[in-house]
């Protein structure tokens, strides 16, 4: 698989002073193949126009794509159906939606929204925002030192105030895949709405949401082969049905007169204003991408590659994994004793391997670990053991360096 | 490599590992937090300042070699020294830093001049003007923490 997948990833043929580029910074964002740069090109060349509004050829042909690109994505996390996919710009503004137009004129005091240790901000400030213009509560699921969730104490948090639950499919840190259909089963029990944010995980497993049951799941583009700029909220329709949009402006309108405004339905109602079509083209570009090589050949790949890593990793003296969960993405995270992630990282770029250290906006779960930071490398379809052995050999050039 | 040891040269490393002047100061006249909200850099500065120069300086945190080093290098240097000859010191160590090169650089700066290697790596000159903001703002009697970002 890989020779062909690398074939595809222009950009990881370059050098990075003098080096060979080493990409690990797939969950800050994945690299694109040229199959989706081509098809955000090609729509500008041969295609584009606005969608939605005109009756001209160029409007139609672009207004189909664009809605294809829906039917794709439904498709591609199992949704019932095409109205349930609403395009917005990132996994955040996709939360910030569900917090604003869904939860926010249901919360009432006293009633309480359920997280985990282990979510990113952008699944924590949407949360808080409401929950302090209403007066209600966040309340947290613990993270195990292991790094899996503790789903004792999320049974026992999950009351008749739990207005919902709010969960990451996958860490961005620990890489631990969460056991979201128990949880989602588990919330159900006690008629809790579920959210979950799927950011890192369709890129590297199958996402069912019909299986999942879920009310709500939030991706982006990007972190999936796709461009930046676009983002995806599933909603179950009779909920999206039931919500007021919270952004106004055209396009989501049926009527509007200077006494009121009519809505559209959803997903209309939810896409005020011109949308990132091209963006949403290279999507549907992504998702073709990633159904060709088969989603689960590449999960198989990645935990092939991640087992790999694990083990060279865990051979280095004074090298601690954060997040050893029995089920992992392909997400490694890691400290080195008496030496800073940020020198760590610098000292990597300058051999070539691109990583992430830092907080990776999840700064309660760092103080839950005791580090100020980590080192994180995390993989896509188009790494290889190559990739993981020169990792392995930078870290002991940090190690020689600081010894 | 070369930039790396220019970057990570053994007094930056020893400075990184051993800060000086790492500790709390219950008298001093200035407290003041500075932080690096990107990367996690973290200090708290004391000052012992009188007629806007400082005695003595020292700090407490966490950070990576780079900002431990440069407040710890800053911690020797400013001592005796007036507000105005901080902010002179200051300027002269943001051009090295971020330019990659100062006329005389070694006889303005001194042992300072060492972390001239941070500007080959853009993203790290905040570790290194993090302490220098921070005792600037002491100094300057600002309210508000320092953040880089």
């Amino acid at each position: 698989m890989i020779e062909q997948v690398i074939n595809d990833f222009p950009i990881l043929k370059q050098e990075i002073r003098g080096k060979r580029l080493a990409y690990l910074d797939s969950g800050a964002t994945a690299q694109k193949p040229r199959q989706v740069i081509d098809a955000i090109s090609n729509f500008y060349l041969a295609d584009n126009s606005n969608v939605h509004r005109g009756v001209h050829a160029l409007s139609e042909r672009s207004t189909a794509l664009y809605e294809g690109v829906r039917k794709k994505t439904a498709d591609f996390i199992n949704a019932k159906s095409s109205k349930e996919i609403v395009f917005v710009k990132s996994t955040t503004e996709a939360i910030n939606l569900v917090a604003q137009s869904y939860l926010k004129p249901l919360l009432n005091k006293g009633d309480e929204i359920l997280i985990s240790e282990m979510a990113h901000h952008a699944n924590i400030v949407p949360w808080q925002l409401i929950a302090k213009e209403k007066g209600a509560e966040l309340k947290v699921i613990p993270v195990l030192d292991c790094g899996e969730l503790d789903i004792d104490k999320a049974h026992a948090l999950m009351t008749d105030r739990t207005k919902l639950l709010a969960i990451t499919h996958v860490s961005n840190v620990l890489g631990t895949i969460n056991p979201v259909k128990e949880l989602v089963d588990m919330a159900h029990a006690k008629s809790i709405p579920v959210l979950i944010d799927g950011a890192q995980a369709v890129l590297h497993q199958k996402v069912d949401v019909q299986d999942l049951d879920c009310e709500f799941y939030a991706f982006s583009s990007h972190k999936m082969y796709g461009p930046t700029g676009v983002g995806v909220l599933f909603g179950k329709y009779e909920i999206l049905d039931s919500m007021t949009p919270y952004q106004g402006g055209g396009d989501m309108i049926m009527q509007v007169s200077w006494d009121k405004t009519e809505f559209q339905a959803p997903p209309t109602r939810f896409e005020a204003g011109t949308p990132n079509i091209a963006g949403v083209i290279g999507l549907g570009a992504a998702i073709e991408y990633i159904n060709d090589l088969g989603i689960d050949s590449i999960y198989q790949y990645e935990q092939e590659l991640l087992t790999y890593a694990t083990e060279k990793l865990k051979t280095i003296p004074g090298l601690r994994i954060i997040g050893e969960a029995n089920h992992k993405a392909a997400v490694v995270s890691f400290v080195l004793d008496g030496i800073h992630p940020h020198d760590i990282a610098t000292i990597l770029d300058v051999e070539g391997i691109a990583v992430r250290a830092g907080h990776h906006c999840a700064m309660p779960l760092m103080e839950r670990f005791k580090v100020p930071a980590t080192v994180r490398a995390s993989m896509a379809c188009y790494n290889s053991k190559e990739d993981i052995d020169q990792l392995v050999a930078g870290i002991k050039k940090v190690i020689e360096i600081f010894s | 490599m070369n930039e790396l040891r220019e970057l990570y040269q053994q007094m930056i490393i020893d400075h990184g590992k051993n800060p000086r002047h790492f500790h709390v100061d219950e008298n001093a006249t200035h407290i003041k937090d500075g932080f690096n909200p990107l990367c996690g850099d973290k200090f708290r500065f004391y000052l012992q300042a009188k007629n806007d120069v400082v005695e003595s300086a020292c700090f407490k945190g966490e950070g990576c070699a780079i900002s431990i080093a440069s407040a710890s290098m800053l911690s020797e240097a400013v001592k005796d020294m007036s507000k105005g000859e901080i902010e002179k010191l200051f300027n002269d160590f943001h051009d090295l830093v971020t330019k990659g090169e100062l006329d005389d650089a070694e006889e303005k700066l001194g042992k300072l001049s060492i972390l001239g290697g941070v500007a080959e790596f853009p993203s790290r000159v905040k570790c290194a003007t993090l302490a220098w903001h921070t005792v600037i703002a002491a100094l300057n009697g600002d309210e508000k923490s320092v953040s880089t970002e």
